[in-house]
Parts: structure tokens; C-alpha cells; sequence
């Protein structure tokens, strides 16, 4: 009884425990997305002199748009690109960490590191490393007979940008791999070793399919950080270019609204890109989280 | 009376520790590193003359940066008196009406001394308006020029003292440069909207866009897909295939310098204003300075060439008092000694007339040889309707184009004519866009 009236007895108290909470939310999130969303049905000068309702004429626009279009190519070819190099980068070193003995926890640790690295330090490195000029890697290549450029290649640069992007994270989904292989059964793995299974059957039939769970919580997550946390990493390396070849959505916000003083339009994009983080998130909650079975 | 309530608001305004009551100046600038700290000692040099006013310089990242800074600022009525804006950005704050203060206006209405004659006219054209006010205060400007290596030329067996002055020529130099060894690249270019396109056009005589490139109103179109620039194009590309040329990347061309200073490329394009960087690098052989080179058998080449760079914008909503503060700033600002050392400093081109004499008066330009090619290429010719720089709305997306539809030449995607009627194509819908949200 004593334990229920502590919980339950303050009306206020919950309320008031929630408000930092709700207030961040107000200020950082329902506030500026109101704004973007009124600001997406208005023509404005880049001063705020003349405003204009013009419905939907943005969207409209944006629709039409053939760099939009080439946008939102960019964004499914480097998101997709983003979450198989990190992903499958991820789960073969965890395997292989799984597999030795004494020196996993060190292995580990050192995995780890780059995901604390910023993308914007992580892009410049990355820039370094490809720089055509003065990077150590288009030398190399070019002993082995390619001419590296990401100034002019767009293959090139979606390489570079997606390399760049995927290297923190391999240590995020490395980290959720090597806590998704220690929760699988030791006795089923043994067992099938003992009735002649080899290590790749035992992968594909056993560990794999155990996975998925991880697997696909990653999957969505990685979508999600290419295509919303990547931004620091295009503008340290290609900047979107070479002729809009990287520019995926978040940067195309923030080139036309911030560089461009395009705001109308910038708003419009970035309610597009809500609707898009409100739709993995559905996805995410309703319908991966109850299929994936095994 | 007045007296009583001058003291009063001194009183509530000062703050406790600032004894004297200086008016203060609030300046967002884009210059960064050592140019940064030239400008800090400007202003340091102001403030120390007199006692009045104040001058608080703020750095606000890039140029980007600052001017949407800026704009955001004045938006939320928190805005800087002054402000750097780069050239481009120009369209922009002049359509703003409501929102700066002409400089023309501002020196009058403090009373202070102004003759807009002393300034060169090829620098302050592209910031007048089309009854010859000046709306902005040339701060930083610079010109195109071509910079060479004397040491690869030498070695190539052509003669270090002479750049070439046509694009035959440039061709002419690479091939020899590269056959013999002495380079494995003819030249790279910095900046290739601003120098292989606008000043490419102007230093031909050739329209960057209708109503005199966009002076006469924000309903110009661009016309740059003429012959003469298709052609140019067309060479680049081909330069490019044949490893004369290399690409150094959109908007400034971060890669470009690199390859001039690694002695990859023979030769470098960029503004006058790269000058100090090329020298501090270039530790490993001589550079020697040229004009823009030119297609011989276009009519009216080499006419003269645009300026770049940024000015000093003021923005309206402050007292009358700190607008006295910015007129007489700007009068120490453009005085012939802090002028010539600020322009002998960074390469940038002397806004006035008397700065240009005092440098030759000092005996600069003959201890520093090439210094003065910048000034001598805008003041070739006087400026044709085709050479007084440019002014179209939402020109900062229009310059993105210019690189994209560049780098789309580059690659093999487009041809030369197929890329520029695209830009200008992309580009008019830009300039559109902005006479729609500014009419």
C-alpha cells in the first residue's frame, strides 16, 4: 500500500519529473518542425521582407525537380550502400573476435574506438586518406593502375563518401553483433558441430538465422544514421558533389536553405525527410519488431 | 535638457566597468587566418586613433556563413552595423532594401567625406547602382591572374619571363612542359565559375547575361551558352582528356593549389588574391605572374577582367550616433596608407586611386615584380556593359550550377554546348525563383 501512494499520490509530481523532458522537446523538436512546417508553404526573400502563402507550390516544385529526384537516388544508393559495408564489415569481425580466445576483450576495445571519433573529424580523415593530390590512398591505387579522382568520378566520390560514413558505424553494429553472438545457445551450436555441420553451414543455419533480430534493429538503424546523421561527413569530404553526385537529402536542406536562401523550398525538403523518419520509425516499432522470428 | 538625458541613457546604457563612453561598432567578418589577424590589426589601428567610437570585429566563419549570420540576425533585430558579404552574395543584399543602409547615403546623411570619384572605377562598378551610387564598401576585392612556375619553364626550354598571354599559347607551353618531363600538367585553375566562365566572358567581351549582366533589374536571363564560351569549354574538356588540364574541384578549388605548389601543374589560375599562400609555398622554385590568357581571333580580347571578393555591407536598425561611428570608420578604412597596406598585405586590389599611387610611389610594385598585374588586367580596357561584373538574384546557387554542369562537362556526361545550355537554363529558373519572392 505505502509503495502505491508514493508512486500514485502526487498528481503533480510526475508531471514536473517529465517537464525537462517535455520542454527540450517543445524547444528543440515541435517548435522548429512547426516552423519548418509553416515555412514550407511560404515564398519568402531572404530577409523576411515579402511573405507570401503559396500552398503547395513548393512541394510542387520540389516534385517536378529533376536534382530532387537524382537527391533521393543518391540517398537510397548511399544509405543502402552505408548499412551492407557497415553491417556485414561489423558481423565478420565480431565472428572473428568470437572465435579467439585471449585477446577478444582487447580486439573489442580497439573496435570500438572510431565510433567515438566526430563525423565531421572522421570525413576529414577520410579526405585526407582519398584526397587526390596529397592522399596516401589514390597513390597506391594508382601503382596498381587506377586513376583515383572523387573530384570528377561520381562513382568515385559515392565510394569515398560511403567508406567515410560506414567506418563508425561498424564499431556500433560490431558491438551489438558480438552482444547478439554471446546470447546464442553454446549446447545448439556444439550440437550441430558434433553432427558434422561445418563452421559455414553452422553460420547460415544456426548463428545467421538467431541474428536476425540484431540484424534487422541494425538495419533500420543504420538506414537511419546515413541518411540523417551523415551531413558532417559529405561536408568535410565532396561537399555533395561532383555535379550533385553525393548530395543526399539532409545536405540538400541545408545547401539550399543555408547557402542557397532558399527557404521555402529547404522547409518543404525537411518536412519531406520528417515524413520519411516518421515512417522507418513505424516500421522499426510495428512491423520488424513482430515479424522477425526464428 | 538634451544634456540631462544624453547622461541619463549614458548612465543606464554603460555598463558599470567601461568608463569611457565609446560608441561601439559591431563588424562581422569572413576572414580567417593570417588575413584575419591583418584585419584584427586594422581595426586595432582605428580604435587606437581616436577615442569616439569603438570598432568590434567578430569572425563568423565563411562567407556563406556570415552573410546568412547576418541575415538570420537581422531577422531577429540583433544584427551587426557592418557586415563582410562576398561578391555574389550581392544581388541579394541589394534587393534587401529595407534592410541596408547605401553607403553612398550613410557618408552623407554623417556628414562625412566622401568623393566617390577617388575610387577605381573597375572596383566599385560592380557595387553601384544604376544611377552610380555606391551601395557597399569595397573592403577586399581581387582579380584572376595566372601565376608560373619560372623553374619547370626553364627546364621545359621555354622562356621563364614570359607567360602566355593566349590560350594557343597555354596549349602551346603545356604540350612542351610535358613532353619534356619538366611537369606532368599544363595548368589547373582555382575558382573555374569565376575565372573559366564570368571572367572568362568579360575578359572576352562576351555577355554573362541580358540588361547589362543583370545591373539593369532582377529580370536578366544568362546568356553565357555563346559561342566564345562553348569553344572554351569545349578546349577544356579536351585539355582535361589530354592531361594538360586538371580539375581542382567546385567553388574555390581546394585541390588546385596543391598540385601548382607540388609542381604537379606548370601553371595556376587564380585570384590576385592567392598571391601570399603561393608564395609561402612555392618555397622550391620561382613564380612568375601573368596576365589571363585570351583567344586571339575573338573581337574586342582582351577587354578586362571582374572583380571577386567582398564588401562591406551596412545593415540598417541602428542608432544615428553609430552610424557616425561606421562613416568615419570607413573613411580611416579607405585612407591611401591603410589601403596600400592592407592591399600589398593580401594581394587584394586598392580600392582608391591614391593607394595605388602611394604603392608606386613607395617603389612596392618594382621590388615585388608582378604585383600590380591584377590592376593593370582590370583597368585594361574602360569596362563595356559586358565587363562591369555581374549582379543576378540567388547567384550563390547559380555559382553551384556553374561548378555541377562543369564537373558534368568533366566527366563526360555532357558536351560543352549541351552543359552551358543547361546552366543557363537551371540558372534562369534561379533568377526566376528570386524575382518571385522579390517582386
Amino acid at each position: 500500500m505505502q509503495t502505491k501512494r508514493t508512486i500514485f499520490g502526487n498528481r503533480v509530481l510526475p508531471y514536473a519529473l517529465l517537464l525537462p523532458q517535455l520542454a527540450i522537446t517543445c524547444v528543440f523538436f515541435l517548435w522548429p518542425a512547426g516552423q519548418a512546417f509553416r515555412q514550407s508553404f511560404l515564398r519568402e526573400d531572404a530577409f523576411g521582407f515579402k511573405t507570401e502563402f503559396v500552398w503547395f507550390e513548393n512541394y510542387g516544385k520540389l516534385f517536378v525537380d529533376p536534382q530532387y529526384h537524382n537527391s533521393l537516388w543518391v540517398t537510397v544508393v548511399f544509405s543502402i550502400g552505408v548499412a551492407v559495408l557497415s553491417l556485414v564489415t561489423a558481423l565478420v569481425l565480431a565472428l572473428a573476435v568470437e572465435r579467439t580466445l585471449r585477446t577478444a576483450r582487447a580486439y573489442t576495445t580497439l573496435l570500438v574506438w572510431p565510433y567515438a571519433v566526430a563525423p565531421a573529424v572522421a570525413g576529414i580523415l577520410w579526405w585526407f586518406l582519398f584526397n587526390p593530390t596529397i592522399g596516401i590512398l589514390p597513390y597506391a591505387l594508382d601503382m596498381v593502375g587506377y586513376d583515383w579522382n572523387h573530384r570528377n568520378s561520381r562513382v568515385d566520390a559515392m565510394i569515398l563518401v560511403i567508406v567515410a560514413a560506414s567506418w563508425k558505424q561498424i564499431s556500433y553494429n560490431f558491438l551489438f553483433f558480438v552482444a547478439g553472438l554471446a546470447a546464442i545457445p553454446h549446447s545448439l551450436v556444439e550440437a550441430a558441430a558434433i553432427d558434422g555441420a561445418g563452421p559455414l553451414k553452422r553460420f547460415f543455419t544456426i548463428i545467421f538465422p538467431m541474428l536476425s533480430p540484431t540484424t534487422f534493429f541494425l538495419l533500420v538503424v543504420n538506414i537511419v544514421y546515413a541518411m540523417f546523421d551523415t551531413f558532417a561527413v559529405i561536408h568535410a569530404t565532396t561537399e555533395g558533389g561532383p555535379a550533385q553526385s553525393t548530395n543526399i537529402l539532409v545536405y540538400k536542406v541545408f545547401e539550399d536553405g543555408f547557402i542557397g536562401l532558399n527557404l521555402g523550398s529547404s522547409a518543404a525538403q525537411s518536412v519531406v525527410l520528417m515524413v520519411i523518419v516518421v515512417a522507418l520509425t513505424v516500421i522499426q516499432f510495428r512491423w520488424i519488431e513482430r515479424r522477425v522470428q526464428y | 535638457m538634451t544634456r540631462t538625458f544624453l547622461l541619463a541613457a549614458t548612465a543606464t546604457i554603460a555598463l558599470p566597468l567601461s568608463a569611457q563612453a565609446q560608441t561601439k561598432v559591431e563588424w562581422w567578418h569572413a576572414m580567417g587566418g593570417e588575413l584575419g589577424t591583418k584585419l584584427e590589426e586594422i581595426v586595432a589601428g582605428y580604435n587606437a586613433s581616436q577615442d569616439e567610437y569603438e570598432v568590434v570585429p567578430v569572425y563568423k566563419g565563411t562567407y556563406p556563413e556570415t552573410m546568412t549570420g547576418a541575415i538570420a540576425a537581422f531577422r531577429a533585430g540583433q544584427q551587426p552595423h557592418i557586415v563582410q558579404v562576398y561578391e555574389v552574395g550581392t544581388g541579394t543584399m541589394m534587393a534587401a532594401e529595407g534592410a541596408i543602409y547605401p553607403v553612398y547615403q550613410l557618408m552623407e546623411d554623417a556628414g562625412a567625406e566622401f568623393n566617390p570619384d577617388d575610387y577605381l572605377s573597375a572596383v566599385v562598378g560592380y557595387y553601384t547602382d544604376t544611377d552610380g551610387n555606391m551601395l557597399s564598401m569595397p573592403f577586399n576585392s581581387s582579380t584572376p591572374i595566372v601565376y608560373y612556375n619560372k623553374d619547370v619553364f626553364e627546364k621545359a626550354g621555354l622562356d621563364p619571363e614570359k607567360a602566355p598571354e593566349t590560350w594557343a599559347e597555354v596549349e602551346e607551353f603545356s604540350k612542351k612542359i610535358m613532353e619534356s618531363g619538366a611537369a606532368s600538367c599544363g595548368f589547373t585553375s582555382g575558382w573555374v565559375s569565376w575565372v573559366q566562365l564570368e571572367n572568362f566572358s568579360a575578359w572576352h567581351n562576351q555577355p554573362i547575361g541580358t540588361l547589362e549582366n543583370g545591373f539593369g533589374g532582377i529580370s536578366s536571363e544568362l546568356t553565357v551558352n555563346g559561342p566564345v564560351q562553348v569553344k572554351h569549354w569545349e578546349n577544356m574538356k579536351r585539355w582535361q582528356d589530354e592531361g594538360i588540364f586538371r580539375y581542382g574541384g567546385p567553388v574555390g578549388g581546394d585541390d588546385a593549389a596543391p598540385m601548382f605548389y607540388a609542381q604537379d601543374c606548370a601553371m595556376y589560375m587564380n585570384s590576385s588574391a592567392s598571391r601570399a599562400g603561393v608564395v609561402a609555398n612555392a618555397t622550391d622554385f620561382e613564380v612568375g605572374y601573368g596576365m589571363l590568357p585570351y583567344y586571339d581571333d575573338v573581337e574586342g580580347a582582351p577587354q578586362n577582367s571582374i572583380i571577386g571578393g567582398a564588401t562591406l555591407w551596412v545593415l540598417a536598425g541602428h542608432e544615428d550616433e553609430e552610424y557616425k561611428g561606421v562613416a568615419d570608420f570607413f573613411t580611416y578604412l579607405s585612407s591611401a596608407e591603410v589601403q596600400a597596406d592592407w592591399h600589398q598585405f593580401s594581394g587584394y586590389l586598392p580600392i582608391t586611386e591614391a593607394a595605388f599611387e602611394l604603392g608606386k610611389s613607395q617603389g612596392y610594385y618594382d621590388k615585388n615584380p608582378g604585383t600590380d598585374v591584377s590592376i593593370r588586367q582590370i583597368t585594361l580596357n574602360a569596362p563595356t556593359e559586358n565587363s562591369k561584373g555581374l549582379r543576378f538574384g540567388n547567384y550563390v546557387q547559380v555559382r553551384s550550377v556553374i561548378d555541377e554542369e562543369f564537373e558534368a562537362l568533366m566527366s563526360g556526361d555532357k558536351s560543352a554546348q549541351e552543359a552551358l545550355d543547361a546552366l543557363v537554363e537551371r540558372g534562369n529558373a534561379l533568377i526566376r525563383d528570386f524575382e518571385d519572392s522579390n517582386s
